[in-house]
Order: structure tokens, then C-alpha cells, then sequence
């Protein structure tokens, strides 16, 4: 099998994450490869994987019906995708394509959610870099929300 | 032992009053020169560039990267516009120009061959020059790109005397970019690093979406020997400065240019009075510590 460990642990999602932790997460991932077009996820499906993205660029899309898919972020190296999936009912929100070669790490969320419930130390380290990310997240919301560019 | 203070020395590096660059505009700083409309090129809906001649070839007026003129639509009326052409190419001016309001309207509606007026070059500029040797940092938001476009030139002309450059741009959309040849020409050379984002784009945008202070943590600059030129709206200077402060640069490696409503651009009239300075004097560019206390301030 291969070893994930370097990989994740080079990410910033998991910095400073103890070693025995990511050997403990290891084993619930794999290495995926996407091609420019190709989806990582489509709204409504079911979620069952978190998405380390180590290079590439992925663009995360909602589709209006009148108005075709419009962009309203892109991750790229360094960034994660599918924390929602953490949250039960697991489906995805949004459509996600790569628009670019992308590599990524792609985590069981079920074997995760498993091993933070064997783990409650690993469980409260992920969910503090969880809860750093949706904070991120919010803040760049709140402000792209803004239209600070309009007139 | 004694570490070596490797900070950039920003001691001096105030934004520059060059008394050069002031002499025509100290001449007769009331009186507007007629030049001719050269070229009128349409950037993005409601965005023009405007190309003027002064009116003999000698009459060029030297200036410096974030400095603005007074131009004059005959008959509306005055509005500040940065300069945002080549401050090595002085002979002719040019000016980026967002039609919101009766005189920048009337400016955009301007034909070749038509006569606009200009009084100037006024206020403080980027401190380019004493930057040099240092790690670079462009932050621009919208129609932001405008008066720092004459410092990216003064960097990319002198390019080796600086560190890393690398330019983060955001606007609306897509359509809403300021300059997109001269972004993806800049975007091609190896010595500077391109970062554009956009609020929202359709699928076949290849660059970022998302907010401009996502993007500094994925610039490659040493933050010690960083100096940052930040313009834009204002809440998008706040949250840059907030950014780039968690990434480590002091308040006094950060520059912003502000906006305010001026008229006389001399410091007389009072228009642009922000607490103790005079935007159209003492700015618009100005040390982020030194002003910090009145551009976050809500009741001026």
C-alpha cells in the first residue's frame, strides 16, 4: 500500500498534526488524479470523500438552471474540499471541477469519522483545523458577499 | 549575540515629494493646460483610458507613480484622476477613468482630437525608489490597478534592483479586469509573479475566484524585506493590511493611496481634509501607520 504520510503531513491542513495521527488517518486515503474538466464532485451526490489537494487548480461551481454553472471560488494547492462532508446527511452542496490537471488525497470520510470516534484526541485536533477552515471561510465569504468592486 | 536587524529600512522611506516633478504644476498650479485627446481606448464597460498630448512635445510634465492630475471636461467641470502611464515615458499622459458622475462621464465621452485641461501633477507617490532591494508586494482591487500601473512600470524598468515582485489584482468579474493584455504579458515573464482573482467568473476562467487576501498566503515573499502598495476600495485595503499583518509585515512596510473628494489638489480648499493631512497634498499615497488612525476612522 502506499504511503500517504509524507504527503498529508506536508499539507497545511494537517501542519503541526502529531506523526501517530496522520499513520492513524493514512490508511483511509489514496492518491487521485483529475484532468482539466473532470468533476472531483456534483451537487446532491452523496459525500464520502474529503479532498487534500496537493496541486492543480479546481473550480467549485453552482449550476443555474437559466444561467449555466458559475465559478465562486477556486482551491488550489495547499486547500481542502469536502468538509461538509463531515455533516450528516452527506451529500455534496456544490459541483467541483478541475480546471486543471489536479492531484489531491482523497480521505473515507466514514473511515475518518471512524477513527476520530476510536481517537477523541485526533478527533478535537481535526475538528479545531475544521473549525479554523470554516472560520476562513466565512470571513472570505462575508467579504466576496460585499461586491467591494461595484460601483 | 547581537542579531543583525534585517529589517528594510523604512526610516526614510516616506512617500516622496519630489520637487521636481511639482515644477510645471507649481508654475501655474490654478491654470489648466489644454491637451488633446491622442487615443480613447474602452477597458472595460463604464472604464476608459485616455491618451493625452500636451500641447507642444516639450511641454511634457514629469511625474511620479501614484501621483494624479486635475483633468478638466470644458464645461462640466474637474475631477482628480490618478496617472496610470509610464513615468519614464512623460511626454504623453494617460489616464484610467471609471464614468460614474458628470465630469468623468463627460471625460469618457471625449473624441480624438478633443481638448480636455490639466492641472497638475499633485500629491505624494509610491516610495518606489526607496523600496529598492526589497521584496515587492502590488495589491490592487478594481480600478485600484490604475495608480499603482505607473509603479509596476518604474519596478519591471528597474527590475533587478528589487527582490521578488508579485502583483495580487482582483475585480468583480472577468470583464470587470483593468488591462488584461498587459496582465497576461506580465503574467508571462519569469521575474514577476501574477496573481489575478475574481469575485465570480463563468467555467472557462482559468485564474482564481475568490477574495484578493486569500491570495497572499500563497505569495512567495520573505516578510521581513517586504514592501506592500495596496489600493483599492477601502474595505478592501482594511482587510489586505489586517492580511498581510498576520503574514508578518510591520505597519510601516504597508502603502496605501486613499480617495478622497478634491478640488484645489494644493491643500487649500480643505475638500480632502482627513484629520490632520490633506489627502491631495500629503497623499494620496501614504505610510499605512501614519494614517491608520483616520482611514479606519467612521466619522470623517
Amino acid at each position: 500500500m502506499e504511503d500517504l504520510e509524507p504527503l498529508l503531513a506536508a499539507h497545511p491542513f494537517f501542519q503541526g498534526l502529531a506523526p501517530r495521527f496522520i499513520k492513524l488517518i493514512a490508511p483511509c486515503g489514496a492518491r487521485v488524479t483529475f484532468n482539466a474538466g473532470q468533476f472531483l464532485c456534483h451537487e446532491n451526490e452523496e459525500a464520502r470523500l474529503f479532498f487534500v489537494i496537493h496541486h492543480g487548480r479546481v473550480a467549485v461551481e453552482i449550476y443555474r438552471h437559466r444561467g449555466g454553472p458559475v465559478t465562486i471560488q477556486t482551491l488550489s494547492d495547499g486547500d481542502v474540499l469536502g468538509w461538509l462532508g463531515f455533516l450528516n446527511p452527506y451529500h455534496w452542496h456544490l459541483d467541483a471541477r478541475a480546471v486543471e490537471l489536479t492531484r489531491a488525497v482523497s480521505l473515507d470520510v466514514l473511515c475518518l469519522l471512524e477513527k476520530c470516534e476510536q481517537d477523541h484526541e485526533l478527533g478535537y485536533e481535526l475538528l479545531k483545523r475544521y473549525a479554523h477552515y470554516l472560520a476562513v471561510q466565512f470571513r472570505v465569504t462575508k467579504l466576496q458577499l460585499l461586491d467591494m468592486y461595484g460601483k | 549575540m547581537k542579531t543583525e536587524d534585517r529589517r528594510p529600512k523604512t526610516g526614510n522611506m516616506d512617500t516622496l515629494f519630489d520637487p521636481m516633478t511639482h515644477l510645471a504644476a507649481a508654475a501655474h498650479p490654478m491654470a489648466p493646460q489644454p491637451y488633446t485627446v491622442q487615443n480613447l481606448r474602452r477597458e472595460t464597460a463604464d472604464t476608459f483610458t485616455l491618451t493625452l498630448a500636451p500641447p507642444s512635445p516639450e511641454d511634457g510634465v514629469l511625474f511620479a507613480p501614484g501621483q494624479f492630475n486635475m483633468l478638466y471636461a470644458l464645461g462640466t467641470g474637474e475631477a482628480p484622476i490618478s496617472i496610470s502611464g509610464d513615468p519614464d515615458r512623460p511626454h504623453l499622459l494617460v489616464h484610467t477613468i471609471r464614468a460614474v458622475g458628470n465630469v468623468t462621464r463627460a471625460l469618457c465621452h471625449q473624441k480624438v482630437g478633443g481638448i480636455i485641461g490639466v492641472r497638475g501633477p499633485f500629491g505624494a507617490s509610491w516610495p518606489v525608489a526607496a523600496a529598492q532591494g526589497n521584496d515587492i508586494l502590488v495589491v490592487a482591487g478594481g480600478l485600484g490597478l490604475a495608480p499603482l500601473r505607473p509603479a509596476i512600470y518604474y519596478l519591471l524598468t528597474r527590475r533587478a534592483a528589487y527582490g521578488s515582485v508579485e502583483i495580487i489584482y482582483g475585480a468583480r468579474t472577468p470583464q470587470d479586469l483593468l488591462y488584461r493584455r498587459e496582465l497576461e504579458r506580465w503574467r508571462g515573464r519569469f521575474d514577476l509573479r501574477v496573481h489575478v482573482t475574481v469575485d465570480s467568473a463563468p467555467p472557462e476562467w482559468k485564474a482564481n475566484v475568490g477574495v484578493v487576501t486569500a491570495l497572499i498566503p500563497r505569495t512567495r515573499l520573505d516578510p521581513y524585506h517586504t514592501v506592500a502598495f495596496i489600493c483599492g476600495p477601502g474595505v478592501m485595503m482594511r482587510f489586505t493590511v489586517r492580511e498581510l499583518l498576520n503574514y508578518g509585515l510591520k505597519e510601516e512596510q504597508l502603502f496605501v493611496s486613499l480617495e478622497r473628494n478634491m478640488k484645489c489638489g494644493l491643500g487649500m480648499c480643505g475638500h480632502c481634509q482627513l484629520g490632520p493631512v490633506f489627502v491631495c497634498k500629503d497623499g494620496p499615497v501614504f505610510r499605512y501607520d501614519r494614517i491608520k488612525d483616520w482611514m479606519d476612522r467612521r466619522e470623517v
